[in-house]
């Protein structure tokens, strides 16, 4: 993985620069020294490191307008970053940029039931979105694996999903409105508190964007009445392809769980190794969790487990309590840890349509076999997001490029059945490179023309997200 | 006229023009400034490409009926959860409403304020650009954030910034039973208080709608519960209880056909359909929705109002040439039906603060530098 050399003349103006930038914030909030500059060289992709140039901690939407428009009259790139838990590398700096951090802007800015928004400041972590309303019977549904340190402004930037989406969408689908700032430290505010657009969808545009036509200090996000009750069953069957199609029965009967959660047998046996959550010894099994009240639990999941015993499983378990639901969810919760505990992995991210479900997990396996590298399979089964999680080892010399080799070739997979590189994990530069592989040059050259808009200069996380070949002029201009 | 039968002389049809195209799905939607052009329709470009219904996906090129595709989804017992609006009784069009210009216009009904508008079942599009290329977006997968979502930016853009060819679809199941409350005698505000409570209960509502003259002419207040039998029965029981306190009676009608005519009546804007005067469409914060309507009246006179969403959908029929769009109104309107003399003199869609023009207008340049699909529409 390449990123751009950065441009001498800047590294040479550093002092200039964070003085200026010292100008509007206060001392605390410009870290230039190379120690502690060192805590912002990557996110949670921590094979691509580099300290940033400075990073900065602005407190409000007028310090972040002040910051960039002295980025934008330097010429120095800007690369904006939530809490950094990005596995794509959207807030990995260059030697050349400015890490903007959103962390001291956590704040709840308003909470209105009646109307089922909150407004906050977008370093607050997604989680505590739902703290600041869960005592009053309400929650934010984009719940992604990292939600305890994630923050909002990186959800948005990504538009993050996480194991509900089935049923309450991603981000995009969860966001009203937002103040953006501009590249040129022009302040914007998009949307609302009512709901869509009326004129161009720019809401829809910016989520998603990675950070590169703005950022986002404060949004606007719906809230949901909390579900009465939720319970999970948990459904066991000796064949990866026969889970599939039980999958897509369940689907087609009329139940829309909030969750189809998918594990093979690798995968089973790391997490009953490592949790020991009592998982049937079996080639697939699946976590369907659904909501309402007991009545309406018990008619969901009547019609559940009746589509799955027509699969003959080998293992039905239903739960009849709080901690029985919880052992249910154990060994998925732990999954990338189990993983993580026999050997280094990388998680891919791509998403298939359902119904190619069978033929993927088999080439999945046989390119496994051919590259000599394990392979354990978790994943969101209701919206065919994989998480094909590749075992590796670090400290052995070419493993990592084997791994990524085998990685890219999951993805290209992933686009020839008709499905896409990255499903809630963004590109990054970590799939930056791949991009051609599912867009052909005209659709990617509309996109970057569409970044032009918002930021001519191309100096917000510049990059990321286009291979570098294609953004290169643009980058130089 | 110009009806292109495949992708391919769609983009021969925009690289070739040599002046303003008017684009249309099946015609059925006039809105916006009026188009001076050569009208180019996606009619031809028909059929459904692709339905799975396991994997709740469906495919189909531009100018395939709305109808062909609800009734492919009804035999696998499956919908389009974000219930389009058929605005042909409203503007007195007639033709065949387009899968295309849905999208385009980004067009919901009632249910949108559960799960979500047009935009958000929208997963991948194929377009034609002003200078003729194909060009694509997203994919036919309901997760996917690979490169910018132009399918956002695209659904509602109402044909300026691209000629749809093909859309990729998120579809539902179609729920096993269906429930309709009516309140009857609610104020607007009481009605939209009580559809906010409604609202905020764990009972997912799918409808909250208030017409302050329903069909018998009284007001009424209506909410729609679906899902299996067993849990709509205990939804309407317990949201029954839930708005007792508003002393309204409260009426159940659990008769499928019957609470979709009802929801047709919301959804189409029936109230308003046929007779005279400008229709008008805010989109505000539920809670502002009485002030804002009592304001309308104080200034324009008596007017008919549906409320819709819970009050964050607004409907006004007004005056002829009056723009009812107060000062420092926090949400947006757009006027739906007028003359074309009005939706000339009168900016149809919201105007936008500066610095939104300008990255609207940037965008508009970019993907139609000869300002020829559907120039001025939407200002």
């Amino acid at each position: 993985m390449d990123m751009p050399t950065p441009d001498a003349r800047i590294l040479a103006r550093k002092a200039q620069i964070v003085a200026r930038l010292r100008q509007v914030l206060p001392d605390d909030a410009v870290i230039d020294n190379p120690f502690e500059t060192r805590a912002y060289e990557c996110d949670a992709l921590t094979a691509y490191r580099c300290p940033p140039l400075c990073a900065v901690l602005p407190a409000s939407t007028d310090e972040v307008a002040a910051v960039l428009k002295i980025c934008h009259d330097e010429g120095v790139p800007v690369v904006p970053r939530g809490s950094g838990t990005s596995l794509a590398g959207g807030a990995l700096p260059t030697a050349d940029a400015v890490i903007l951090g959103v962390a001291r802007m956590a704040d709840v800015l308003e909470v209105d039931y009646d109307n089922r928004f909150i407004r906050v400041q977008t370093g607050r972590t997604n989680l505590s979105v739902s703290g600041a309303v869960e005592e009053d019977g309400f929650f934010y549904a984009p719940d992604p694996s990292s939600q305890l340190a994630c923050a909002i402004a990186g959800n948005i930037a990504m538009n993050s999903g996480g194991a509900h989406c089935l049923k309450y969408g991603v981000t995009t689908n969860n966001l009203l409105g937002g103040t953006m700032v501009m590249m040129d430290g022009t302040v914007v505010e998009i949307g609302g508190a009512h709901l869509d657009a009326g004129g161009y969808d720019l809401l829809g545009l910016i989520c998603g964007s990675e950070g590169q036509l703005g950022v986002v200090t404060e949004a606007t996000l719906r809230i949901l009445p909390k579900p009465e009750g939720a319970r999970p069953v948990l459904i066991g069957f000796d064949d990866v392809v026969v889970a599939g199609q039980c999958v897509s029965d369940i689907i087609k009967a009329g139940v829309l769980p909030v969750a189809i959660e998918f594990m093979d047998r690798p995968c089973i046996r790391a997490t009953e190794a490592f949790a020991g959550a009592g998982y049937p010894d079996c080639e697939a099994l699946l976590i369907v969790e659904v909501e309402g009240s007991d009545a309406e639990i018990d008619e969901q999941l009547g019609t559940i487990l009746q589509i799955a015993r027509r699969h003959d499983p080998v293992e039905l378990r239903q739960s009849g309590s709080a901690e029985e639901s919880a052992r249910i969810w154990l060994g998925r919760k732990s999954a990338f840890g189990a993983m993580g505990q026999i050997n280094d992995y990388m998680c891919l991210d791509g998403t298939i349509p359902v119904s190619a479900l069978p033929l993927v997990l088999q080439r999945i396996g046989e390119m496994s076999k051919d590259y000599g590298l394990d392979v354990g399979n978790v994943f969101h089964a209701g919206d065919g997001n994989m998480h094909p999680l590749i075992l590796f080892d670090a400290n052995k010399s070419g493993d990592l490029e084997l791994c990524e080799r085998f990685g890219a070739d999951i993805l290209k997979l992933c686009v020839e059945v008709g499905g896409c590189l990255t499903g809630e994990h963004g590109v990054g530069v970590e799939k930056r490179d791949l991009m051609a592989v599912q867009y052909a040059p005209e659709d990617l050259e509309i996109q970057m023309a569409v970044k032009d808009v918002f930021d001519p200069r191309w100096l917000l996380n510049p990059a990321k997200v286009f291979p570098l070949a294609s953004s290169e002029k643009r980058r130089a201009a | 006229m110009k009806t292109p039968q495949t992708e391919a002389e769609l983009a021969e049809a925009v690289a070739g023009a040599d002046g303003p195209l008017r684009i249309i799905g099946g015609g059925t939607r006039p809105i916006g400034a009026p188009v001076a052009g050569t009208v180019l329709s996606t009619g031809g470009l028909s059929g459904i490409t692709l339905y799975e219904p396991g994997a709740l996906t469906l495919v189909a090129q531009a100018g395939t009926p709305v109808a062909e595709i609800e009734a492919a989804l009804e035999t696998e017992g499956q919908r389009l959860a974000f219930e389009p609006m058929d605005h042909r009784g409203l503007l007195g069009t007639d033709g065949v409403p387009t899968i295309g210009g849905v999208v385009a216009g980004n067009v919901s009904g009632p249910r949108r304020i559960a799960v979500g508008a047009a935009r958000d079942f929208c997963l991948g599009v194929r377009f034609v650009d002003g200078a003729g290329r194909v060009l694509k977006n997203g994919g036919r997968v309901m997760k996917n954030v690979t490169g910018y979502d132009l399918v956002k930016l695209m659904a509602g853009s109402w044909g300026t910034l691209g000629v749809l060819s093909e859309v990729s679809l998120k579809v539902l199941p179609r729920p096993e039973a269906v429930a309709c409350l009516t309140l009857a005698g609610l104020d607007e505000a009481a009605a939209v208080a009580a559809m906010s409570q409604a609202l905020r209960s764990p009972f997912e509502v799918s409808g909250a709608a208030h017409a302050p003259q329903g069909p018998e002419g009284h007001p009424v207040t209506m909410l729609r519960v679906e899902g299996f039998a067993g849990s709509v029965r205990y939804r309407v029981a317990q949201l029954r209880d839930l708005l007792a306190y508003t002393g309204a009676e409260i009426t159940v009608e659990d008769d499928p056909d019957r609470v979709a005519a009802a929801w047709g009546w919301v959804r189409d804007v029936a109230p308003m359909q046929g007779g005279g005067g400008d229709v008008w469409r805010f989109s505000v914060k539920p809670s502002d929705a009485p002030g804002l309507v009592a304001g309308l009246r104080a200034a324009h006179g008596d007017l008919k109002v549906l409320y819709d969403w819970g009050g964050g959908l607004v409907w006004v029929a007004g005056p002829a040439g009056a723009d009812l769009r107060p000062e420092g109104l926090q949400g947006h309107a757009t006027l739906i039906r007028a003359d074309d003399a009005t939706r000339q003199s009168i900016a149809p869609f919201q105007p936008e603060p500066p610095a939104l023009a300008t990255l609207s207008a940037g965008l508009r340049h970019t993907f139609d530098p000869r300002n020829i699909l559907n120039p001025g529409l939407m200002g």
